[in-house]
C-alpha cells in the first residue's frame, strides 16, 4: 500500500535537515548536505542518499556509502539449544571461519544477518549453548557486524544522550537526567522570558528553546566574543524559533544593572578597553564593520530592553565558570517568585552559592541535589540492573526568588531545619 | 495566575502558595473577603493578598510573616491534596524529557490519580497541546475535572471516567505520547498504540514492581514497540551545614593555634528514598 506522498511529506528527510544518526546506543548529529560524507562508527557513507525517505527508517550501508532502506527483520529460527555450559570448552577453536573467510564473505556483499548466520552455522558449540547464551552470542555478533544506521529527528532527549555519550567534556559532564531535572525545576514553558548562561555547546540553550516551543523569549547571556550555539543548530528548529532568541554579553551586565549602559553608542566607549565583545570587530573592513556593528548594537539594545525591567521568569546556569558570581549577578534580573537552577560539575561551588544566597536573602526553597540513574535489562528470567551510572552526573542548586528584604538584617532569616527532619520529597 | 502562565499580581480566584518556612508551605485559594489562619496569625485576602506582587512578604496578624509564591506544577506536587500515591518531581522531570513533551504535544495519560503529573504535562504542552486523561474512579475523575477548572487549565485537558484497559483513551491516532501508571499496564498497551499517531510517538509505563515491568515489556515488544528502555531515577538531597571537627592535642605546639576547624559541607539524610517505581520507555514506529 503506497503512502500518499503529500500526506507524509513533513515526515520525510530533506536536504539541509539536521538529523541524528543512530546505531544501538551510539548517536551522532549531522546535517544532510548534498554529496557530503559522514563518518559514523568507523564507516563512511552519504547521508543525502536517504533524502526522501521517512524519519525513523533504518538503512543498510551499501557499497559506495549509499543508504538503502532495510526490510523489517525476519523472525528468528528456533535453534536447538543445550541446558548449561558444563561441557563447553572455551579453547578459541569453536569458530571454523577464519578472519579471512569472513572478509571474503563481506567482499561478496553478504548482508550482516547473513554473515551472522554463517558464523552460527560454523560454530561447533552454538548448538550446545543455552537459549540465553545463543541470544547473547547473536546480539554480540550483531553489534560487531551490524551495518545499519537509523536516521532520527533530533530532540532534547536524543541530543542530551548523544553529548553525554560522545563528548561529555563539552557539556560539563552533565548527565541527561540532570538536564531533565533542570528543565522542570526551572519551570520552562511557553510564553515565559528565560535567561540562560551556559557553556554546554548550546545543548542547554536548545533544550530550553524546545520546551518553549517558539513562544516567549530566551536571552542567552554569553562570555567572551560571541555566543556559542553549535548545539542549537543540531535541534533543527524552524526559522521562527530564532526570533525568540536574544543574546547579551556579560561584560555589560554591570553597566546594565547600574543603569549606565548606552546602547545608542556606536563606538566602544573610552576606557572600556579590553571588552572582547567589541575587540572582535576590530579587523573588519570599515564598511562591513559599520553594518555589523549596527546589527550588533540593535541586538544589544533589544536584549537590554528585555533585561532592564528585571522581570525575567527563569534563570538556568550550566557552565564551567564558578557559579557563584554568575548566579549572584544574573539573579538580579529575575522577578520575585520565580525559579532558578544552577548546574555544576562539582558540589563545592554550589555549597558556596547556597551559603551566599542565605546571607543575601531573597530566596526560598534552596536545594542542592543530584540524581542517580540506573538502567535495567528486562528479559524473561534475565532481568537485572545494568551498570550503575553515578558520580559523573553533576549537581544542581535550585530555588525560588522572593522580594529582597532591605529592612531586616540578613541573619534573622528562618533557620534551616535540623538534620533529623525528613524532607517531604519522593516520600514513599 | 495560571498553572501554565506567569502573572505578576495576586488576583481573586488565584491558587497561590503560602510559604511559612523550609518544608512548610500550604496552598491557598485567594478570595475576596476570605481569611487564612497560619501559625503566624491571620492573612486577610482582600488587604494582604489581592493586588500584591507575587513573591511579596506578607505580615500576618500576630506579627509574623510569610511569603506568597506563584503556583508552579512543582509547588503543586508537594502541596496538593493526595487522593492516591503521587509522582514526584524527579520522576516527572525524567518522564517529561524522555517522552519529548513540548508545546503542541498531544498526550494520553492513565490514571489521573491526584493530578500531580497531569499539571506538569499541561505546563509543558501549553498553549497548543492537549491532554487526554483517563481515571476509572468516578469521584477522583470528578475531583480532577474540578481542579483543572479551578486552575484555569480546563481548555487544555479532557478527563474521561472509564477503564483504559477495556475502553482505551477515548481517542485514536492523535497522541504524540502516552503515559501509563496503572496496576496492569500490559493490558493497556494495545490501547496506547491505537491512541498514538500513525507516524509514531513515545510511550512510558510506571510500575513499582519488576514483575509488572516484565509483563509490560513483553506486551510492548508484541505490539511492535521499539527502543525499549527501563530505568529508575533517585534523588539525593544534600543538606548544607557547617560542621566542627576537633583537632587533636598532641601536646604543647606553638604552630597549632586552633582547637577545632569549621567546615562547610553537605550531609545526606539518614534515610534516603530508595524506590518510587521503574520507568519503562519505548518508541512506537510508523505504522
Amino acid at each position: 500500500m503506497a503512502d500518499n506522498v503529500d500526506e507524509d511529506s513533513p515526515d520525510r528527510i530533506k536536504a539541509g535537515d539536521y538529523v541524528v544518526l543512530k546505531r544501538g546506543d551510539i548517536f551522532k548529529a549531522v546535517q544532510i548536505q548534498p554529496k557530503k560524507k559522514a563518518m559514523f562508527e568507523k564507516q563512511w557513507f552519504l547521508p543525502d542518499t536517504a533524502v526522501g525517505q521517512l524519519y525513523g527508517s533504518t538503512f543498510d550501508v551499501a557499497p559506495g556509502g549509499i543508504l538503502q532502506p532495510r526490510k523489517p527483520k525476519d523472525t528468528e529460527d528456533a535453534n536447538e539449544a543445550g541446558t548449561d555450559n558444563r561441557h563447553i570448552l572455551d579453547d578459541g577453536k569453536s569458530q571454523k571461519l577464519t578472519r579471512d573467510d569472513i572478509e571474503i564473505l563481506k567482499g561478496q556483499g553478504l548482508k550482516d544477518q547473513e554473515i551472522i548466520q554463517q558464523l552460527v552455522d560454523n560454530s561447533s558449540t552454538f548448538r550446545d549453548k543455552t537459549k540465553y547464551a545463543q541470544d547473547k552470542y547473536i546480539k554480540k555478533k550483531k553489534k560487531k557486524y551490524e551495518n545499519t544506521v537509523t536516521i532520527l529527528r533530533p530532540s532534547c532527549r536524543i541530543l542530551a544522550m548523544m553529548y553525554h555519550g560522545r563528548e561529555p567534556g563539552k557539556i560539563c559532564h552533565m548527565r541527561y537526567d540532570m538536564l531533565a531535572q533542570m528543565l522542570t525545576l526551572a519551570n520552562i514553558h511557553a510564553g515565559s522570558k528565560v535567561l540562560v548562561f551556559e557553556t554546554c555547546a548550546g545543548l542547554v540553550l536548545g533544550s530550553v528553546m524546545e520546551r518553549m516551543g517558539g513562544y516567549g523569549s530566551v536571552i542567552q547571556m554569553f562570555p567572551g566574543g560571541g555566543p556559542v550555539r553549535a548545539g542549537v543548530e543540531s535541534f533543527g528548529f524552524p526559522a521562527h524559533f530564532h526570533d525568540t532568541l536574544h543574546e547579551f554579553p556579560i561584560c555589560h551586565v554591570n553597566a546594565l544593572l547600574a543603569g549606565t549602559l548606552d546602547t545608542a553608542c556606536k563606538d566602544p566607549p573610552a576606557g572600556r578597553g579590553q571588552c572582547p565583545y567589541f575587540m572582535f570587530f576590530f579587523y573588519f573592513q570599515a564598511q562591513e564593520r559599520k553594518v555589523k556593528l549596527e546589527e550588533k548594537r540593535k541586538k544589544l539594545a533589544s536584549a537590554a530592553a528585555l533585561l532592564e525591567g528585571r522581570n525575567a521568569d527563569g534563570l538556568v546556569i550550566a557552565s564551567r565558570f564558578h557559579p557563584c558570581p554568575v548566579l549572584l549577578g544574573l539573579i538580579q534580573f529575575l522577578s520575585p517568585s520565580r525559579p532558578f537552577v544552577v548546574y555544576s560539575q562539582y558540589k563545592e561551588p554550589l555549597i558556596e552559592c547556597f551559603t551566599k544566597l542565605k546571607e543575601r536573602g531573597g530566596t526560598v526553597n534552596l536545594r542542592l541535589t543530584d540524581t542517580w540513574l540506573r538502567r535495567y535489562q528486562v528479559l524473561p528470567n534475565r532481568t537485572h540492573p545494568l551498570l550503575l551510572m553515578s558520580g559523573a552526573g553533576g549537581f544542581i542548586l535550585s530555588g525560588t526568588t522572593v522580594a529582597v528584604d532591605d529592612s531586616k538584617p540578613a541573619n534573622s532569616q528562618r533557620a534551616e531545619e535540623p538534620a533529623a527532619k525528613r524532607q517531604k520529597v519522593d516520600g514513599r | 495566575m495560571s498553572f501554565v502562565e506567569y502573572s505578576d499580581l495576586i488576583q481573586d480566584g488565584d491558587v497561590a502558595i503560602v510559604y511559612l518556612g523550609p518544608e512548610s508551605m500550604m496552598p491557598v485559594k485567594v478570595k475576596q473577603g476570605a481569611q487564612t489562619q497560619t501559625r503566624y496569625g491571620v492573612i486577610r485576602h482582600s488587604s494582604d493578598l489581592i493586588g500584591r506582587r507575587y513573591g511579596s512578604k506578607v505580615t500576618c496578624s500576630k506579627g509574623g510573616w510569610v511569603y506568597v509564591l506563584h503556583m508552579t506544577p512543582e509547588l503543586w506536587t508537594v502541596n496538593l491534596p493526595h487522593r492516591t500515591q503521587i509522582l514526584y518531581t524527579t520522576d516527572i522531570a525524567t518522564i517529561t524529557m524522555m517522552l519529548e513533551l513540548k508545546p503542541g504535544a498531544v498526550v494520553c495519560e492513565s490514571g489521573t490519580g491526584s493530578g500531580s503529573l497531569s499539571h506538569a504535562i499541561l505546563r509543558s504542552i501549553a498553549p497548543s497541546g492537549h491532554l487526554h486523561t483517563v481515571e476509572f474512579h468516578q469521584q477522583r475523575a470528578e475531583k480532577a475535572e474540578e481542579e483543572f477548572k479551578e486552575h484555569r487549565v480546563d481548555r487544555l485537558v479532557t478527563v474521561r471516567n472509564q477503564d483504559v484497559c477495556k475502553d482505551g483513551f477515548g481517542v485514536t491516532g492523535v497522541a504524540d505520547a502516552v503515559f501509563l501508571d496503572i496496576p496492569s499496564p500490559w493490558e493497556a498497551v494495545r490501547h496506547a498504540k491505537a491512541a498514538m499517531k500513525r507516524q509514531g510517538g513515545r510511550v512510558c509505563s510506571f510500575s513499582p514492581c519488576i514483575e509488572q515491568v516484565q509483563k509490560t515489556c513483553e506486551a510492548l515488544v508484541d505490539q511492535g514497540f521499539e527502543e525499549l528502555s527501563t530505568l529508575e531515577v533517585l534523588l539525593r538531597v544534600h543538606d548544607v551545614r557547617t560542621v566542627y571537627l576537633p583537632l587533636p592535642d598532641f601536646g604543647p605546639d606553638e604552630t597549632a593555634p586552633q582547637t577545632s576547624v569549621a567546615l562547610k559541607t553537605t550531609t545526606l539524610p539518614r534515610e534516603m528514598p530508595g524506590h518510587t517505581g521503574y520507568l519503562t520507555f519505548a518508541t512506537k514506529p510508523r505504522t
